[in-house]
């Protein structure tokens, strides 16, 4: 988590967004990871995303759990306040924080190792709450801090920088959340920041658990010819099956496509995702259709990426609960306890 | 304890031997309860197996005029229904006792002891008879015992009835076949015994203003009472009731009767790693916010309670004790997490840790709980157990001050830190108490920080430099300090007479070490006690023990943990504690102590 701070200078012609904010507004500390690295590109990608949707930087709580990609909190967003968890245990953090204020644009940034290992289980209750909340893997195949050990979402035949080669199956954070009743569902190159800011822009304004898996590779441990996260290797076998562009809510202007090639979804605050087929066969309103499209191009050494599905209709955490649309923690005092003749009342059934 | 057949009016114990999942435990509360109404001081015990239907169960329910709750070591009455325990059951009742069996299927040449009376009745028989369904008929076999022993101790039947009438309010044809079911039985023991026997009750006014309830209730309705909004938890025995009854008088009290809108959230997490996390994502955000659970729990929580008060986050937790160590005996009571709890999670860690002593002071410290957690911004582990959390325990009625109001600490509102001169420092503390002031997201962008378990400075930034390292955790223990100020004070009970023994004990404990101490005095042994309610240990603690040249150190463990905590946290020297130990998981009972200390008299008085 070291950053050093960033000169701020802020360029006349600097655009601005709906709040009057430049893009540096939505900056953060200096990176301090490796030249070259992946997660820049995301925390690059995410700075555009939300000065884009004009997210009032201090109303959103950033939050991570331990690693590279768990430190990248501290590079954008200095407006915003942080939550820098224990390893892998992020989803209950944000949990908590959804309850005590749900008017609060949660992001998580983890890593393979933060929560496909140490926080499988942890990440998995929270899809299953389905947490209003985006979470953002970082996903390069490898422990990078501790210096190259083999990630859970590792490729079978996949090599160490050191010769080791990986026996064991990946875990795919993508079919995993589809498995467990995921209602947003995406995956992207850090290398593709166009396909990558509307993505980040839909998963904020999702209501519900939004989970973008980046491939993100690790130019120190995973970029060789041996790896199956490399860039090149990524680039290379990587194809867009749906292209999302996000239109912001603007009343009064319509927007016009080809129906047939463009799937539009109304989100719940009233913004747009127009779904871009590129591939004919993907129907990213069919869980059953979108895993065994995944599945099948996975055997093919394929890696597909896009917004593979979406459901905009299942109740988040506080739609299942039935909770106050006030925050809880705005709840005023008299409002939550009994008082004292309720008190004595209820002690009647004790005697 | 004088033995005439007087004497035995209003002070013994009744055993109760069943099988669990046969619908007993409605029979005992149902017997207990009426006791209590007829204005006698009274307690039951449960000592139930960690398992659903088929073992052995006991309910011990000892009756006392003068009052005394803690367990006497003796049974006066056993109730046996279960076949398998026969011979342990027996050979428990102290000479002079009475054992009554369901007499469908004799026993003779098994149950008999020549200075015990053997009363049979045959309840199954009696019960199959009048009643059809084989469910009911197990069922109504419990309510025929309860009916044998009114007529055998003279329990008023017609508190019985209106109990009865209360429990089945909302299903009127089963307080009539409760009340045939309980006519059998005492028709039964009426016809065919002396009745009432020499131990019996005898109505009493001692139990006006008093409740009888469980600690885990009471701990839940001070969650709701404090305003805690966010419960997490994960079930596990003995604490999975506390977050039943938040959740049921949030039911009752939290939710907009119109609309169905509640204003708690209860999340059931997938393990005690996340409810604790849970916890900690509420309180960064200022709400109330808790987790119950038992030492299991407290292991897998210990991770995020050191990463709370190296960051400084508030939280409520309670342990309601179980016999340890590891999964150990789930359902049995013990002390056993005074120094888990205590020094929770690895590096210079230590938490706030409250001793209630009984389920009238799990409400009360659990609103102390929260607000010295929101005050000192830090977790605050209360320590019950399965005694006091599980047990119905008489006690004086809860309180409430109207003019409560909840300390929410140093919490800085955004158009504060909108005027602040200069930049947000999370980790200064302004005016010497070793607290800092926090701000809660969303609210100014001034006010944003990093929540960090790693090393930080002053401002909340990472660091690996030892000076900025230093400056925070000097601090915390500067805060340390602060807590013992604002802890609860220890219940001191001073002799009538001089006394330069005195006695430490925890939680539930005090009933016996209260017993103890009388029975002690009439044998001219004097003895000040001192209840620990708190830990850091506040200064009427220190000087509680200077004032004693010996003291006895009671507790429910068998390494003496809270005769360490003692060692490790006061200057008083070790070699004057000398411990006395109940570790087996059963609820304490007086007699240990007695028979300790009077051991200890007499080698000084040899001496």
């Amino acid at each position: 988590m070291t950053s050093i701070a960033k000169p701020r200078i802020v360029h006349r012609g600097l655009s601005r967004n709906r709040l009057g904010l430049t893009v540096r507004d939505y900056e953060g500390g200096m990176s301090t990871l490796c030249a070259g690295c992946g997660h820049d590109s995301v925390t690059a990608a995410i700075i555009q995303a939300l000065f884009e949707l004009a997210v009032p930087p201090h109303r959103v709580a950033k939050m991570s759990g331990i690693g590279c990609s768990s430190k990248t909190p501290a590079y954008f967003l200095n407006a915003s306040h942080s939550f820098n968890a224990v390893h892998g245990r992020m989803p209950c953090i944000a949990t908590g924080a959804a309850a005590a204020n749900r008017e609060l644009y949660l992001l998580g940034v983890s890593g393979d190792g933060d929560s496909l290992s140490i926080g499988l289980g942890q990440f998995a209750h929270a899809v299953r709450r389905n947490l209003d909340m985006l979470y953002i893997i970082e996903n390069n195949g490898v422990y990078g801090l501790t210096k190259g050990q083999f990630s859970a979402s590792a490729d079978i035949g996949t090599a160490a920088k050191r010769g080791e080669v990986n026996e064991q199956p990946p875990i795919d954070p993508v079919q995993l959340t589809m498995a467990l009743g995921g209602t947003f569902v995406a995956r992207s190159f850090s290398g593709d920041k166009d396909q990558l800011v509307p993505l980040i822009k839909a998963g904020m304004r999702h209501e519900g658990f939004a989970v973008i898996d980046v491939l993100s590779p690790c130019v120190t441990f995973n970029d060789h010819e041996a790896s199956t996260k490399s860039y090149a290797y990524t680039r290379e076998h990587s194809h867009e099956v749906m292209h999302t562009d996000f239109v912001p809510p603007m009343p009064g202007i319509t927007v016009s496509y080809d129906k047939g090639e463009v799937v539009p979804i109304t989100m719940h605050d009233g913004s747009r995702l127009l779904l871009r087929k590129v591939s004919d066969d993907y129907d990213p309103h069919s869980r059953g259709a979108a895993i065994e499209y995944i599945r099948t191009q996975q055997r093919k050494g394929e890696i597909v990426t896009g917004l593979l599905f979406v459901d905009e209709s299942r109740p988040d955490m506080h739609g299942i609960n039935s909770t106050t649309g006030m925050p809880l923690n705005e709840l005023p005092f008299r409002s939550l306890c009994p008082g004292k003749r309720r008190l004595a009342a209820l002690q009647r059934r004790y005697r | 304890m004088p033995n005439s057949a007087k004497s035995r009016i209003n002070d013994f114990v009744i055993k109760l031997a069943n099988v669990n999942g046969t619908g007993s435990a409605s029979a005992n509360t149902l017997l207990m309860k009426a006791i209590f109404r007829m204005g006698i001081p009274v307690t039951g015990k449960n000592f139930f197996p960690s398992n659903i239907q088929g073992l052995p169960t006991w309910y011990e329910i000892r009756v006392s005029r003068q009052g005394y709750l803690a367990r006497s070591g003796s049974v006066d009455i056993m109730v046996a229904m279960n076949q398998e325990t026969y011979a342990q059951d027996l050979a428990e009742v102290s000479p002079g006792g009475t054992m009554i069996y369901d007499s469908t299927w004799p026993r003779e040449s098994v149950i008999s002891r020549p200075d015990i009376a053997i009363i049979g009745i045959p309840l199954a028989r009696m019960c199959n008879e009048r009643f059809s369904s084989a469910r009911v008929r197990i069922l109504m076999k419990n309510m025929a015992y309860v009916g044998a022993l009114a007529a055998l101790i003279d329990l008023d039947l017609k508190v019985v009835e209106k109990l009865v009438r209360e429990m089945f309010a909302s299903k009127q044809a089963l307080i009539e076949s409760n009340m045939d079911a309980i006519a059998l039985g005492y028709e039964y023991a009426s016809k065919h015994f002396r009745c009432p026997l020499p131990t019996r009750l005898k109505r009493l006014d001692k139990t006006a203003g008093h409740i009888m309830i469980d600690g885990n209730t009471a701990a839940a309705l001070g969650c709701v009472y404090a305003g805690a909004t966010v419960g997490a938890w994960y079930p596990i025995t003995p604490s999975t009731s506390l977050m039943d009854a938040f959740r049921a008088f949030c039911e009752e009290y939290r939710k907009d009767p119109n609309t169905g809108e509640r204003n708690f959230c209860v999340v059931q997490a997938e393990d005690e790693l996340a409810a604790i996390g849970i916890v900690l994502g509420a309180t960064w955000n200022g709400a109330r916010a808790f987790t119950p659970t038992s030492g299991p729990g407290i292991s897998l929580m210990s991770e995020f309670l050191g990463f709370a008060y190296f960051a400084e986050l508030p939280a409520v937790v309670f342990d309601v004790q179980r016999v340890g160590p590891s999964t150990g005996m789930p359902t049995r009571t013990q002390q056993g997490d005074i120094l888990a709890a205590a020094y929770a999670s690895h590096g210079d860690t230590r938490h706030v840790v409250l001793f209630p002593g009984d389920p009238r002071e799990c409400f009360e410290l659990s609103v102390n709980a929260f607000d010295l957690a929101d005050r000192l911004q830090t977790p605050v582990l209360v320590l019950s157990d399965l005694d006091i959390g599980m047990n119905d325990w008489m006690c004086p009625e809860l309180e409430w001050d109207p003019a409560y109001r909840p300390d929410w600490g140093k919490v800085l509102k955004p158009r504060t830190v909108a005027r602040l001169p200069g930049r947000f420092n999370r980790y200064v503390d302004p005016d010497g108490d070793g607290i800092a002031a926090r701000t809660l997201p969303g609210g100014h962008p001034k006010g944003s920080y990093f929540v960090r378990g790693s090393g930080h400075n002053r401002f909340g930034e990472y660091t690996e430099d030892s000076n900025e390292y230093l400056e925070v955790v000097n601090r915390l223990r500067r805060k340390w300090a602060t807590a013992a100020k604002f802890v609860p004070e220890p219940v001191i009970r001073r002799s009538r007479k001089a006394a330069g023994w005195g006695i430490v004990s925890i939680g539930s404990c005090d009933p016996a070490v209260n017993e103890a101490i009388d029975r002690l005095a009439a044998k001219g042994i004097h003895l000040n006690y001192c209840r620990v309610r708190a830990f850091p240990f506040t200064r009427k603690v220190e000087r509680f023990l200077d004032r004693h040249d010996y003291v006895f150190v009671v507790e429910q463990n068998r390494d003496a943990q809270l005769k360490s905590l003692l060692t490790l946290e006061t200057s008083y020297p070790p070699d004057r504690m000398h411990s006395i130990l109940s570790y087996g998981g059963l609820p304490m009972d007086y007699r240990c102590i007695v028979e300790a200390i009077e051991e200890t008299y007499q080698g000084v008085v040899a001496a």
